[in-house]
């Protein structure tokens, strides 16, 4: 086990290194980062002392090096809008941003797993359809088009739920459920799957036949080897909603990391939105590893392998 | 490589049976589709977006560009104060709902087909080489697609998008070059499968090529599960693009899409919530159906999951 974290903790530092070499390429990839970053009627003199103000005349090797010590020592350089360091902003944002998305995926799992376990263990049944169908709708709805809805009705129409801001305990409802819906889909359909299959097992029929009640079978048998591929999918769909808050966000003015990368794309504050990029990414390695702590948690074959 | 020519007549008789197993086929597929009535809904909304973006200038009512100030804000027609003229009312600038969301599959479709076909000769071609060939290339190969994968998806999307400026042209191409670890890592797993079955250790041990290995074994088996993929990827671009369109940063705002007509939408939610609205439910649909056709054809494509499935 000892040996399947640190391979797993090794990887984590490589592909770290990886988003740093593409934050580092990705504002240079257009061949002029000084034009992407400043205003588009920029004099060729500004442009000119901005490109020496922040480096760009030197060699890329040395902007290279010089970006990725600065990295590892949390420097990402000063917002290019606020003038001030990068990463205290979005620390500071960083616990709306988790706050949304533990809540949205909390409703996730709570709605989801239930509901795919009924169904995968009663196929055809009234819960299982309505299962397959949560599972249709999250893949299919557009959750920013689901968002703008749920305001005109709970919001505009209603007045129920506050429709922007993190003020009272309420503004999280709507943005969370909003963030959190493909994921609850996706976790539906995964459990239900899961089960299924599982079901069909031989130790699930030795289990029965040697006749243990179909409450000890579901909670060790079924329940514990569906567990394996759920931790995985959790894992990921919790990146993919980082992603998501984008939107989410951006539509209920929720002020964390999602606004701040949206307002910066449109105040063309590139450092800004590279340590984002790096930092949204850190989170989401270090979620994966905890995923892969999870899993030998919870699967014996890694635990007593490798 | 070792095929020994067969008489005329034996050819002809083997076209026509290969002709007759065509037909079998297709007879079989129908059959399976007929059972399967969400699958068939699923095709008859792709359809419904084929033909949509086709013919859009011989079905959409007006020009989606037509602006008409004195219409402005028009509600559906069977609400107060709408017209049959504007079926689902016009926008802010008295553009006609309809006419723009037949105009604006165009976008989604174009995206969905480039991107998906970018996406899959890139990741195929990957896959295949590195599992086929395996060894020290297949873990590297294997390693970058894991990178990527684990990254936040959306996230890289939208930057990428700012950084590259908005055209039709560069959303194809970050979708295509963005989505295509998917089919990669796809395309690997099934090479990886087949290289062990049984007909590819036949074709090696009578002295078949690597090339027609490859091209007559290999090859054909990896379409089916890359269609899959396909078609739920095409799904996701479709519900991409509009996402990066609402943002402002797909196609140029004079061009009617989905994306940028909900962007716009948003703005007049309170006053006039359906300029929003229909555009979404367009969304909604392509994807469902997207969604729909997929799940049908991984169920029709393997069959052992047609066998488990109820």
């Amino acid at each position: 086990m000892q040996r399947y974290l640190f391979s797993r903790l090794v990887q984590s530092v490589f592909i770290l290194i990886g988003v740093l070499l593409l934050v580092f390429f990705m504002v240079r990839v257009t061949g002029d980062p000084a034009t992407l970053m400043m205003p588009r009627e920029s004099s060729e003199e500004s442009l000119q002392a901005f490109r020496h103000k922040m480096g760009f005349d030197r060699p890329l090797v040395v902007q290279l090096g010089d970006f990725v010590i600065h990295a590892a020592v949390g420097n990402f350089g000063n917002s290019l809008h606020f003038k001030t360091p990068a990463l205290p902003m979005i620390l500071e944002r960083l616990p709306a941003t988790m706050e949304l998305a533990g809540v949205g995926m909390l409703m996730a799992i709570v709605v989801a797993i239930p509901l795919g376990l009924v169904g995968g263990s009663t196929p055809g049944s009234v819960w299982d359809s309505i299962g397959r169908f949560l599972g249709l709708l999250g893949q299919s709805i557009p959750n920013f088009w689901l968002a703008l809805v749920m305001i005109f009705f709970f919001a505009v129409q209603l007045n129920l739920l506050p429709s922007f801001g993190r003020d009272t305990l309420q503004s999280v409802i709507m943005p969370s459920f909003v963030l959190g819906l493909p994921t609850m889909g996706a976790l539906v359909r995964l459990t239900r799957s899961a089960v299924l299959e599982i079901r069909g097992e031989d130790y699930v029929r030795t289990a029965y036949s040697k006749g243990l009640n179909s409450k000890l079978i579901y909670s060790r048998h079924i329940l514990r080897n569906a567990a394996i591929p759920l931790i995985s999918v959790i894992g990921v769909q919790f990146g993919y909603m980082l992603g998501g808050s984008i939107y989410i966000e951006t539509i209920f003015a929720w002020p964390g990391m999602g606004q701040l990368i949206e307002q910066a794309i449109g105040w063309r504050d590139f450092t800004l939105i590279q340590a984002i990029a790096f930092f949204t990414s850190v989170v989401v390695v270090g979620l994966n590893f905890l995923t892969d702590l999870a899993y030998a948690l919870v699967d014996p074959r890694i635990r007593f392998g490798g | 490589m070792g095929q020994t020519s067969l008489p005329a007549d034996q050819m002809s008789g083997l076209l026509i049976d290969e002709e007759q197993t065509l037909r079998h086929r297709l007879s079989y597929f129908g059959r399976l589709l007929w059972r399967d009535k969400s699958g068939m809904l699923g095709l008859l909304l792709f359809f419904i977006l084929i033909f949509s973006a086709i013919f859009a200038s011989w079905v959409s009512p007006h020009d989606p560009l037509e602006q008409n100030l004195r219409f402005n804000k028009m509600p559906p027609a069977w609400s107060a104060g709408g017209s049959w003229d504007y079926i689902l009312g016009t926008d802010n600038l008295g553009r006609d709902t309809l006419s723009r969301i037949i105009y604006g599959s165009r976008v989604s479709l174009t995206v969905g087909i480039f991107g998906v076909l970018i996406a899959n000769g890139i990741g195929m071609l990957i896959g295949l080489v590195s599992g086929y060939v395996g060894g020290r290339l297949d873990n590297a190969v294997t390693a970058l697609i894991n990178l990527i994968l684990s990254l936040p998806y959306l996230l890289f999307v939208v930057v990428i998008a700012a950084i590259f400026g908005r055209s039709l042209l560069n959303v194809i191409l970050i979708f295509g070059i963005t989505d295509s670890p998917i089919f990669a890592r796809t395309a690997r797993g099934e090479v990886l499968r087949i290289r062990e079955s049984g007909y590819v250790e036949s074709a090696i041990s009578i002295g078949a090529s690597r090339q027609r290995i490859i091209f007559d074994h290999i090859l054909p088996n990896l379409l089916g599960p890359l269609i899959t993929v396909a078609t739920f990827e095409m799904s996701a671009m479709i519900f991409y693009e509009a996402g990066l369109g609402f943002l402002g940063l797909s196609v140029p705002p004079s061009v009617p899409s989905w994306g940028n007509m909900l962007s716009n939408g948003r703005e007049y939610l309170t006053s006039a919530p359906w300029i929003a609205t229909f555009p979404g439910l367009a969304i909604m649909f392509a994807s469902l159906g997207m969604n729909l056709v997929g799940d049908w054809l991984r169920d029709v494509l393997d069959p052992r999951l047609r066998r488990v499935k109820k």
